[in-house]
């Protein structure tokens, strides 16, 4: 009985195995693809917001002879002399300007003071013994404790400098964590700027959406396509092309003001464009799609049978809907605030053509350091925090739709 | 046209239902129903539902019970004519302030509630107290027997069960009126038998006025009080359903309920409640006048089980009598089913007893016999 039943699994597990290699075969490009397209830049980009291996590169000894530093007083001579050792190889192998830049994120002015000192050095080397009083000489910032902290934090090999500044927290020399002076801190508030937009641009989409998909949920299926393609044309143009046509309607003397003071509703143009009113037009009428479409989709799967079996409980119109129709498209408004609020953080391009400088997300500040200041640690930092917020979200929203499976929702 | 039957000395009312001269509940009054505006789905309507009956509508699907159900409902208004639901017209009263429970084709449980909160929802629009809908809810529970799933989702419920607790939900405000819309279509045989038997003691328990719609004759049969039966609009005939059965008042309703052997002849010579009719053969047969054609056309109506078998050479003594020839003999069971040749008609049918198949075989000729009263003259398809 036991020996053709083992062999009965035997014969199963064989089976399972080569249909599990055949899938695995199948979806191999797709995990590759996924891989090189999604993992990798995503893990280097995480990777490159605590990276630091420049200056340990450039000022190996400097580093060796600061691990274990306090910050509480200046290091000694033995310092002093690394350092003056350090930036004579390295002006030699002219990386001088590497580290220069690295700790310049850290100190405003480091630059100089890095690369003059290594100009004096070369011209006059300090004697043995006579390293700090040399350095001193050179620049009294050498006295300071936050420069020796620079080159302290930046010894890596990994740091949360980055992390910290995208923050707008920073630390001293001590290793305390502390916030940046107000003056400097931008960071957060460009945060809660883009959570803002976010939510303003969600619920205007939803406003406009909820309406919409309904009417198309509703009508016929022929005249439902018809109006599914004026909701779906906005992706047949270019970004740009949409942007571009809401500066001419939006601008001073654009059809709609021309509209508006024709009509006498107002007496001088309003601003509508280049301030956070063209950065919600603009957006919510990009993003719009992505509200209608699930919604669309929910209320398409909602019967008509329930509306009528309300009614005939004794429902009246409005209270059906609310407590009936309403529920029943909750994972689509789910879903689409989701897709949408996603997405306008991580916008760019749009608030960049239509919004003034006090309307600018994240995104831009990304782009701005990738770009202009090519500071890939900074750019990084701040991408993870945009990719931990939208991580945050979407576990709340996973969380929500299944509480709301096990609970009944809208109770 | 539809000729309505008087009513049937056999039909057997439940005790609460009203009788026949009383106020009828509902009271359909020259209804017509369009939505293209060339085609009338139904056509003057005039149908009364008395207070307690479960009344069926049955016909074919496009035949405008479905359609005469919204309207009653709320969901369609009628094109011309009114319906009165105690006296009051209603034409204008929308579905929610009806007071009629209805019972969808797929149940319509909404399946963002649990079950009891779905039992509880015209309650709770009603504003019924917290503690009065949960024991009325309780007691409907317990009236379907599924006490012990009511915080369950519909999902969670087999198709059988969600059906009771769409029972639960539309009487659970003792609505005066239930309208049931082919509740059972999406069950299967052996669960629809069973439910018919659940829904027929559900009336008879509460006394609650039913409006029950199906195409299908045998589950209008068992359930039914009386039974309308719809076909291109108009109501064919409204009866008891041994009435309808035994007394079919045209062809339609004579093919449509039951099984059924239809003979195309001409009326030659009319004798009292009977008549002579020549078949296309050139047979005599004697039949039971209901509706011929004024020119004579006429189909003659004769129910399986009323045709005996005969050998050649017997003689019926005094009922008609049609030569024909066994096509097939097919077992079922309880009776056999013989399939003959006769008088120009295939497929002739012929109920026998369990056990009169014996000696019989397919080729053999033989005789058919039948009464006159169990031959009816009906107008011609």
């Amino acid at each position: 009985m036991s020996a053709p039943l083992a062999s009965l699994k035997l014969r199963l597990r064989r089976v399972e195995r080569a249909r599990q290699l055949r899938h695995a075969v199948l979806i191999l490009p797709l995990l590759l693809f996924l891989g090189f397209t999604f993992l990798v830049p995503i893990g280097t980009m995480l990777w490159h917001a605590v990276d630091d291996p420049d200056v340990a590169r450039v000022l190996p000894r400097t580093v060796a002879a600061l691990h274990g530093w306090n910050g509480q007083a200046l290091p000694g001579e033995a310092t002093f002399a690394a350092l003056a050792a350090d930036l004579d190889d390295a002006a030699r192998e002219q990386t001088t300007s590497t580290a220069a830049k690295r700790l310049n994120y850290d100190v405003a002015g480091f630059r100089s003071l890095l690369m003059n000192t290594a100009r004096h050095l070369e011209a006059e080397p300090p004697a043995a013994g006579d390293a700090q009083a040399t350095l001193l000489a050179i620049d009294p910032r050498w006295g300071d404790l936050e420069s020796w902290g620079a080159i302290h934090r930046a010894s890596g090999p990994l740091t949360d400098f980055y992390l910290l500044a995208a923050l707008d927290l920073h630390r001293t020399a001590d290793g305390h964590i502390a916030a940046t002076p107000a003056e400097q801190a931008v960071y957060v508030d460009v945060l809660l700027r883009t959570l803002e937009i976010g939510f303003i641009v969600t619920a205007l989409c939803l406003l406009l959406g909820f309406p919409t998909a309904y009417l198309l949920a509703s009508l016929p299926a022929r005249q439902a396509n018809l109006f599914m393609i004026f909701v779906l044309l906005p992706f047949w143009t270019s970004l740009l092309v949409r942007i571009c046509a809401w500066i001419v309607l939006l601008q001073g003397n654009g059809l709609v003001n021309g509209l508006l003071l024709w009509s006498g509703l107002v007496d001088a143009p309003l601003r509508l464009i280049f301030n956070r009113t063209g950065v919600y037009i603009a957006m919510t009428h990009v993003l719009l799609p992505f509200m209608i479409l699930p919604l669309y989709s929910s209320m398409k799967a909602i019967s008509p049978a329930y509306m009528r079996a309300a009614a005939s409980l004794g429902a009246p119109p409005w209270r059906a809907f609310v407590q009936i129709y309403l529920p029943q498209t909750l994972p689509g408004i789910g879903a689409g605030s989701l897709l949408v609020f996603i997405l306008c953080i991580g916008y760019y391009i749009t608030p960049a053509l239509v919004g003034g400088g006090g309307d600018q997300m994240i995104s831009y500040f990304i782009a701005f350091f990738t770009n202009e200041t090519v500071n890939w640690g900074m750019a990084a930092a701040l991408g993870t925090v945009l990719l931990t917020v939208t991580t945050l979200l979407a576990m709340a929203y996973a969380r929500l739709v299944a509480d709301r499976q096990t609970t009944g929702g809208l109770k | 046209m539809p000729m309505p039957m008087p009513m049937s000395a056999t039909e057997t009312a439940p005790r609460h239902v009203a009788e026949p001269d009383a106020a009828p509940l509902v009271r359909f009054e020259d209804v017509d129903k369009t939505y293209d505006g060339e085609q009338l789905v139904v056509e003057s309507l005039n149908l009364d539902i008395r207070r307690g009956e479960f009344l069926t509508l049955l016909g074919p699907s496009g035949s405008g019970k479905t359609t005469s159900l919204m309207m009653l409902a709320g969901f369609e208004t009628p094109t011309s004519g009114e319906i009165y639901v105690d006296s009051r017209p209603i034409k204008n009263v929308p579905p929610h302030r009806r007071n009629i429970g209805m019972v969808f084709q797929n149940y319509a449980l909404f399946p963002h509630m649990t079950v009891a909160e779905n039992v509880g929802f015209p309650l709770r629009v009603r504003n019924v107290g917290r503690a009065e809908t949960a024991e009325r809810v309780a007691r409907a529970m317990a009236m379907i027997k599924l006490e012990a799933l009511a915080q369950r989702r519909p999902s969670q419920l087999s198709g059988g069960q969600q059906q009771r607790v769409a029972l639960a939900r539309a009487l659970v405000f003792n609505p005066q009126l239930v309208l049931m819309d082919e509740p059972l279509g999406a069950l299967d045989k052996r669960l629809r038998e069973h439910m018919q038997v659940e829904i027929k003691r559900l009336h008879q328990s509460t006394g609650v006025t039913v409006v029950y719609v199906t195409h299908d004759q045998s589950e209008a049969l068992t359930m039914s009080n009386r039974i309308a039966v719809f076909n291109d609009g108009a109501i064919q005939q409204v009866a008891a359903p041994d009435v309808l059965y035994e007394r079919p008042a045209n062809s339609f309703v004579a093919n449509f309920i039951g099984d059924n052997n239809t003979l195309s002849g001409q009326v030659e010579q009319r004798r009292g409640p009977h008549c002579s009719v020549r078949l296309g053969g050139g047979e005599l047969v004697q039949a039971l006048v209901v509706n011929p054609r004024a020119n004579g056309a006429t189909s003659l109506s004769i129910r399986p089980e009323r045709v005996r078998l005969l050998a050649m050479r017997d003689d019926p003594r005094g009922d008609n009598r049609l030569p024909g020839r066994l096509t097939e003999l097919i077992y079922l069971g309880d009776h056999a089913l013989a399939l003959l040749d006769v008088a120009g008609t295939t497929d002739f049918m012929v109920r026998l007893p369990a056990g009169r198949q014996a000696g019989l075989a397919c080729g053999q000729d033989v005789a058919v016999a039948f009464a006159a009263d169990d031959c009816r003259a009906l107008d011609p398809v």
